[in-house]
Order: structure tokens, then C-alpha cells, then sequence
């Protein structure tokens, strides 16, 4: 697949009490974020496990982007700070794999961050988008994906 | 509980190498426990493994399993099946297990996931410790219920050594002086007179000598 034909297929986990959110708040305020993203409403982002950014890699996304609330603001009081050392764990083990550690990110935003999410998406397409496909991906297939994911 | 970590995902797949279908083997006991060998590691451990595999182009085909023991013939049964229809086995249990699988199923062969580190419990969320040696000769009270042996840098029966800064050690500042605790330990419970005797060296018979132990217990044999 040519590099300026590639379309990044990412995965969002978007925490219920804040990213879902913004994510809905940026389209009431019609305000456009690439198509790139499959978002993935959670409780909160404590509540996803290791296993789910492996599995997502590992069946074919592109990217993977866990959106939880503002440190400090999480509604579960630390969940988005478990989330965020279990992603660096899995990033460091995308490492020792040899895939990108870039293709699984987290950041943080509040319910009221309808632009900065935009942006934030806009900036992770683009990176994934330089990375090129994953390299585990060429088997994979439209449905498939869909299906596993 | 024994304590293990996990092997980086380089080293298992040099050791995996020129196999094609292989069982990561869980344990449900220990290494679930301490986060390293159970159910949900044999899934990370296993997408990890299959993932490094395809970017070398040699896909591995990976069954995961997690029985309850792998220290106990009972449980080891329930795994004969998936173990006899791959090529190798990667335990994910301590030491003792991936030997008890081994020594099982001569054919097979069976190669370690986890370092296996110590003896040790859970002091905080993410955080164990060592507190025993198993050294086959208990002197824990003596000492208040701490351990000179595991627990002293330099294993002093009789200490604290002229390196202890307040409660610190000096081989290891991040660590609490053994000395100290049991010092803190045995004035709390009214026993400081314990210290006050000279104990002789350590006999390590027990322990570290004469080969692997055995314990044989005739009234439990039939």
C-alpha cells in the first residue's frame, strides 16, 4: 500500500466521562476530526486492560489512542492514572516486539475540549499515518477487522 | 508465595526459535498472584509472542492454557492433552513447574517464560519483597520474626553491621537495615534480651549443600 494512499485505521477508547464527550461536543460544534478513528465508549479509562491494546495491534489497527480525563479529574478518582502506566507498560513491551511504541498513545482531556480533542486525533492520524500501516496488517481485512475489534 | 518476572520478548523468541506450534502454560497459584505467569499474562505473554513472530515472517501458532498448579501431578494431568499436540511447551510457572512439566513428558520440550526471583509477599500494590530464603533452618524466633538471612545484605546472625545509617543499609541505601527492624521489631515485643546472646555461624548443611533437598514423610506414603 502506497504511503499517500494509506488510510490509518485507529482505535479510540474514549473514557464515558470526558473524551466521549468532547467527542460529541466537537460534532454538535461541527467541528471536523479525520474519519480515522473507531471510538470505543469506556466506563473509564482504569477499566481497560493490557490485553485490549495488544489485542487491537494484534488484529490490525494502525494505532491505538486511550483519551481518558484530565489528571486529577478523573470521575473514578485515579483510573486514568492506571490507565496511563498500563499503556506506558505495553508501550515499552511494543518495544521489546519491535513495533512502534507510537502507535498506542494516551492523552487527556476534559468533557469541555471539543477543538484540542480534534487536534489531538488530527496529530495521531498524522504520526500513524508517517509510521505506515502496521506491519503485522497485511493479512488483515476490512471485515476481519471489524469483527475481531 | 514464589515471585517471578517475566522474560523480555527477545530472549523468548530466541528460545522458541525453530518452533512452529507451541502452549504458553499459565499457573494459577504464585505467578498469578504476583502478576507474572496466570491467565492474563499467558494472553499478553502469547500476543506479544505472536506478534514478534509474524514481523519475522516464521508466524508462530500459539494454543494458551492456564491450569491451577503446575507443582501438582492432579492439575499437570489437564494440560496433557494441549502440551502432547504442540511442539514445545513455554511455562509461565516458577521454576519448580516448568521442571514438574519437563520431567513429565521426556518427549516434550518445555523451556522457562519467568525468571523465578524469591520467596516474598505482596508489600504494596506492584511492589514484592523477599522475606525467606528457605534455608531449611528456621531462626525467625530468634529475631523477632524478621530475618537476618533474606533479609541483611551481608546475612549477620549477629549485627547490625558498622554500615547501618539509622534505619538504611549500606549496600543498598533503598533498602531498610534488617537489623534495625529486628531491633525495632523485638523491643516492641519486650525481647531485646534476645540480642544479647552470640549466636554461632550459620550451619547452611541444611540448605546449600549435599545437592537438591527431599523431604520424605512416611506417614503420608502408601
Amino acid at each position: 500500500m502506497k504511503s499517500d494512499s494509506f488510510e490509518p485505521k485507529i482505535i479510540a477508547f474514549c473514557c464515558h466521562y470526558c473524551a466521549y464527550s468532547s467527542a460529541d461536543l466537537a460534532g454538535s460544534m461541527r467541528i471536523q476530526y479525520p474519519p480515522n478513528i473507531r471510538i470505543i465508549r469506556t466506563p473509564c479509562t482504569g477499566r481497560l486492560e493490557t490485553e485490549y491494546f495488544m489485542k487491537a495491534l494484534e488484529n490490525g489497527a494502525d494505532g491505538v489512542l486511550v483519551a481518558g480525563c484530565l489528571e486529577g479529574g478523573c470521575h473514578f478518582i485515579e483510573g486514568n492514572l492506571c490507565a496511563k502506566r498500563r499503556v506506558n507498560y505495553i508501550r515499552d513491551m511494543l518495544a521489546e516486539i519491535g513495533i512502534d511504541k507510537e502507535r498506542l498513545r494516551m492523552v487527556n482531556v476534559s468533557a469541555a475540549m471539543g477543538r484540542p480533542l480534534a487536534d489531538i486525533i488530527t496529530d495521531m492520524v498524522e504520526t500513524v499515518r508517517k509510521l505506515g500501516p502496521n506491519p503485522l496488517g497485511q493479512a488483515r481485512t476490512e471485515s476481519k477487522l471489524e469483527i475481531s475489534l | 508465595m514464589i515471585v517471578a518476572e517475566r522474560k523480555l520478548i527477545p530472549e523468548l523468541m530466541d528460545i522458541v526459535s525453530g518452533h512452529d506450534r507451541i502452549l504458553v502454560l499459565g499457573c494459577g497459584t504464585c505467578v498469578t498472584v504476583c502478576l507474572a505467569g496466570g491467565e492474563r499474562e499467558v494472553s499478553i505473554i502469547s500476543s506479544a509472542l505472536r506478534m514478534a513472530s509474524r514481523l519475522k515472517n516464521k508466524p508462530l501458532d500459539i494454543e494458551e492454557l492456564t491450569i491451577e498448579r503446575q507443582c501438582d501431578n492432579v492439575f499437570i494431568e489437564q494440560a496433557a492433552e494441549a502440551i502432547q499436540r504442540n511442539d514445545a511447551v513455554v511455562s509461565l510457572g516458577c521454576g519448580a513447574g516448568v521442571q514438574a512439566i519437563a520431567e513429565r513428558y521426556a518427549g516434550k520440550p518445555v523451556y522457562a517464560g519467568l525468571n523465578t526471583e524469591f520467596i516474598g509477599i505482596l508489600e504494596e500494590r506492584g511492589i514484592w519483597e523477599e522475606k525467606c530464603a528457605g534455608c531449611g533452618s528456621c531462626v525467625l524466633h530468634e529475631y523477632g520474626g524478621i530475618c537476618p538471612v533474606t533479609r541483611c545484605a551481608k546475612r549477620l546472625m549477629n549485627g547490625p553491621c558498622g554500615g547501618s545509617r539509622e534505619d538504611r543499609c549500606e549496600v543498598r541505601p533503598d533498602r531498610k537495615c534488617a537489623w534495625q527492624l529486628i531491633y525495632e521489631r523485638l523491643k516492641g515485643i519486650g525481647q531485646l534480651d534476645r540480642l544479647k546472646k552470640i549466636t554461632p555461624p550459620k550451619n547452611w548443611s541444611s540448605s546449600l549443600n549435599g545437592g537438591y533437598r527431599v523431604i520424605v514423610r512416611e506417614d503420608h506414603r502408601i
